[in-house]
């Protein structure tokens, strides 16, 4: 069976909206779209985009789910043939799901949409 | 989405909000109490690249995402204190490029005195950030550094072009600095205030780039089911930066060459034009006269856009400027990580200055990353060099721009670390010179695997497969 490593910035339980202001990341391990094997925290004694993709880097990830981040980290972690959904925002949980199913893209909204209490 | 509030009151017939707003050149976002997105205006837009039907009723932070959202929220804060904040921050928008921005926030009250939201006011700052004394460097045009004749040529010309408000046409190979040249005259500029959109004509297919740059109206075609207003009517006041013109499809530039004649866009589907006031200044390492000549770029549009254009020559023909730029990098990049280095071996400089830097500045830009990621000295050495370009054989080449059907567009993106050369650049494969890169690295950390994996930036076991994968023993 062949693990697949999935990073998530993230800030409580949402997805941190600054890749570069991370200071918590959490590692999802599962069998290629399936179940979660694995989940761990890291958590980063400052936040630094240079620091952050060592971390990816080092713990081997191979799709990495974050907010905004800048074109040059971007184009690095791809060439570090990571996959990179960016500017994505929400639940890091439905980012994950979303990702299971296949169906997540870079930029996605995942917000439900609220104006002064009212769904819209 | 389609919103039309309505000012009351001011004036005899009610004003339209919304077209108050867009005229204001300030990025401007409304919240309700919950610091969710109620409105943001055009300039907003262009700012971030965030629409109103993306960013409506989503968390603030999440479409201004800046540093200040984050680490100390400016709305919250003026919340707390009752009054307005300024503050200055950074954010990074859609083209993911890092902006400087300043952000005031207020509150706002409803008729009755009753809070009821927020205002958010984001102020470009690249204008005043490219205006800073100390970032100024000798010889250079705000982030443009070279002492040779071309280039001192090219200082004394920029300035009168960015007071003007030609349009320009910038040339040169790829990596000679085009879109900073560009960026330049925009924040030198009078529009210095009003937005720079970039368009890379060459990175999207004619159906999809039309959309982007003119823009649709909902229901104009299958899948448009909200209005666009195009980057055009975002760079309303500002300036376009059309990239990769060479490439951009014959249709498109009869389209292109109708809006420098009246200055009216049409978005596809609309029935009214807009007139926007933009400035346009293109680039593209093609040769355009050849272009012309063989049909495949109109006459017509070269002579509109060649008002006034700007020859950025390679790095192979701008002599003294090539120390001048590795001393440049090589500060740059000791400065950013933390490094004490004094300069370079005699070998080393050798091979640098008699490289012939095809990539021309973003080669010798990424090659000084490289060796200041990998020196474990106080100056580089000609080991800490990339291993293709010790292989190198200096041959001089006619500078020759490509047309379209000559080359593929073989611009690449600017990596933190030196990208694999091209293989019939080289003569290498990428696999050829990991391997030499992974000897050297082990010669270096005398066997010791861990340090060898701490100067390649790959961890430990990522080393061991590959040592394995290309049986180094």
């Amino acid at each position: 069976m062949i693990l697949h490593k999935i990073a998530i910035p993230i800030l409580g339980e949402e997805i941190v909206p600054r890749f570069d202001l991370t200071t918590e990341v959490i590692i999802l391990t599962t069998a290629k779209f399936s179940g979660i094997q694995d989940k761990k925290i890291i958590v980063l004694p400052r936040s630094s985009s240079d620091e952050l993709c060592h971390t990816l880097l080092a713990q081997e990830i191979n799709t990495l789910i974050c907010g905004a981040i800048e074109d040059e980290y971007y184009e690095f972690l791809k060439w570090k043939k990571l996959e990179v959904f960016d500017g994505v925002s929400g639940a890091w949980i439905h980012a994950f799901e979303r990702w299971q199913a296949q169906t997540l893209n870079s930029g996605d909204i995942l917000f439900t949409r609220m104006v002064e209490g009212n769904l819209i | 989405m389609n919103l039309f509030p309505e000012i009351h009151q001011l004036m005899r017939s009610p004003l339209d909000f919304v077209h108050i707003l867009d005229e204001i050149p300030l990025g401007i976002l409304v919240m309700d109490k919950d610091l969710r997105v109620v409105h943001l205006n055009r300039f907003f837009q262009a700012l971030t690249g965030f629409s109103l039907d993306m960013a409506r009723g989503i968390p603030c932070k999440n479409v201004l995402r800046s540093s200040a959202c984050i680490i100390n929220c400016p709305v919250l804060a003026t919340h707390r204190k009752n009054r307005s904040i300024s503050c200055t921050s950074d954010i990074i928008n859609t083209d993911r490029q890092k902006l400087p921005v300043r952000i005031t926030t207020a509150q706002i009250m409803d008729t009755h005195g009753h809070f009821t939201g927020y205002m958010e006011t984001i102020e470009d700052l690249r204008s005043s950030a490219t205006n800073d004394p100390e970032k100024n460097v000798a010889y250079s045009f705000a982030n443009i550094i070279g002492r040779s004749r071309k280039m001192e040529k090219i200082f004394q010309t920029l300035p009168m072009l960015a007071q003007s408000d030609a349009s320009i046409l910038i040339t040169g190979e790829t990596g000679t600095g085009k879109d900073l040249v560009a960026e330049a005259v925009h924040q030198t500029s009078q529009r210095a205030g009003g937005p720079f959109i970039k368009i890379n004509c060459g990175a999207l297919p004619a159906t999809l780039l039309e959309s982007e740059i003119f823009g649709h109206m909902k229901g104009a075609f299958t899948g448009a089911v909200e209005n666009k207003p195009g980057r055009f009517k975002l760079a309303h006041n500002g300036t376009i930066f059309l990239t990769e013109i060479g490439d951009l499809p014959l249709p498109l530039q009869v389209k292109l060459l109708t809006f420098l004649d009246d200055r009216i866009i049409y978005p596809l589907g609309a029935t009214k034009g807009f007139n926007a006031n933009v400035r346009i200044i293109a680039a593209t390492h093609r040769d355009l006269e050849y272009m012309v000549s063989i049909g495949k770029f109109r006459k017509d549009l070269l002579f509109r856009l060649n008002v006034a254009r700007v020859h950025l020559p390679p790095l192979r023909e701008r002599g003294a400027d090539i120390r001048l730029l590795l001393d440049h990098f090589l500060n740059y990049y000791t400065k950013k990580q933390g490094k004490k280095i004094n300069g370079f071996s005699e070998t080393a400089l050798s091979v640098l200055l008699n490289y012939t830097y095809e990539g021309n500045i973003r080669e010798l830009k990424n090659i000084m990353e490289y060796a200041v990621n990998v020196v474990q000295g106080t100056r580089i050495e000609a080991d800490n060099l990339p291993a293709y370009i010790l292989d190198h054989e200096p041959v001089q080449r006619v500078s020759k721009m490509p047309a379209a059907e000559d080359v593929p567009n073989t611009q690449s993106e600017q990596l933190p670390i030196s990208p694999p050369p091209q293989p019939e650049e080289t003569g290498q494969t990428w696999p050829s010179v990991e391997r030499q890169m992974i000897m050297d690295a082990l010669k270096t950390s005398r066997g010791k695997k861990n340090k060898a994996a701490q100067i390649l930036g790959m961890s430990r076991s990522t080393l061991w497969r590959k040592i394995k994968a290309y049986q180094i023993e």
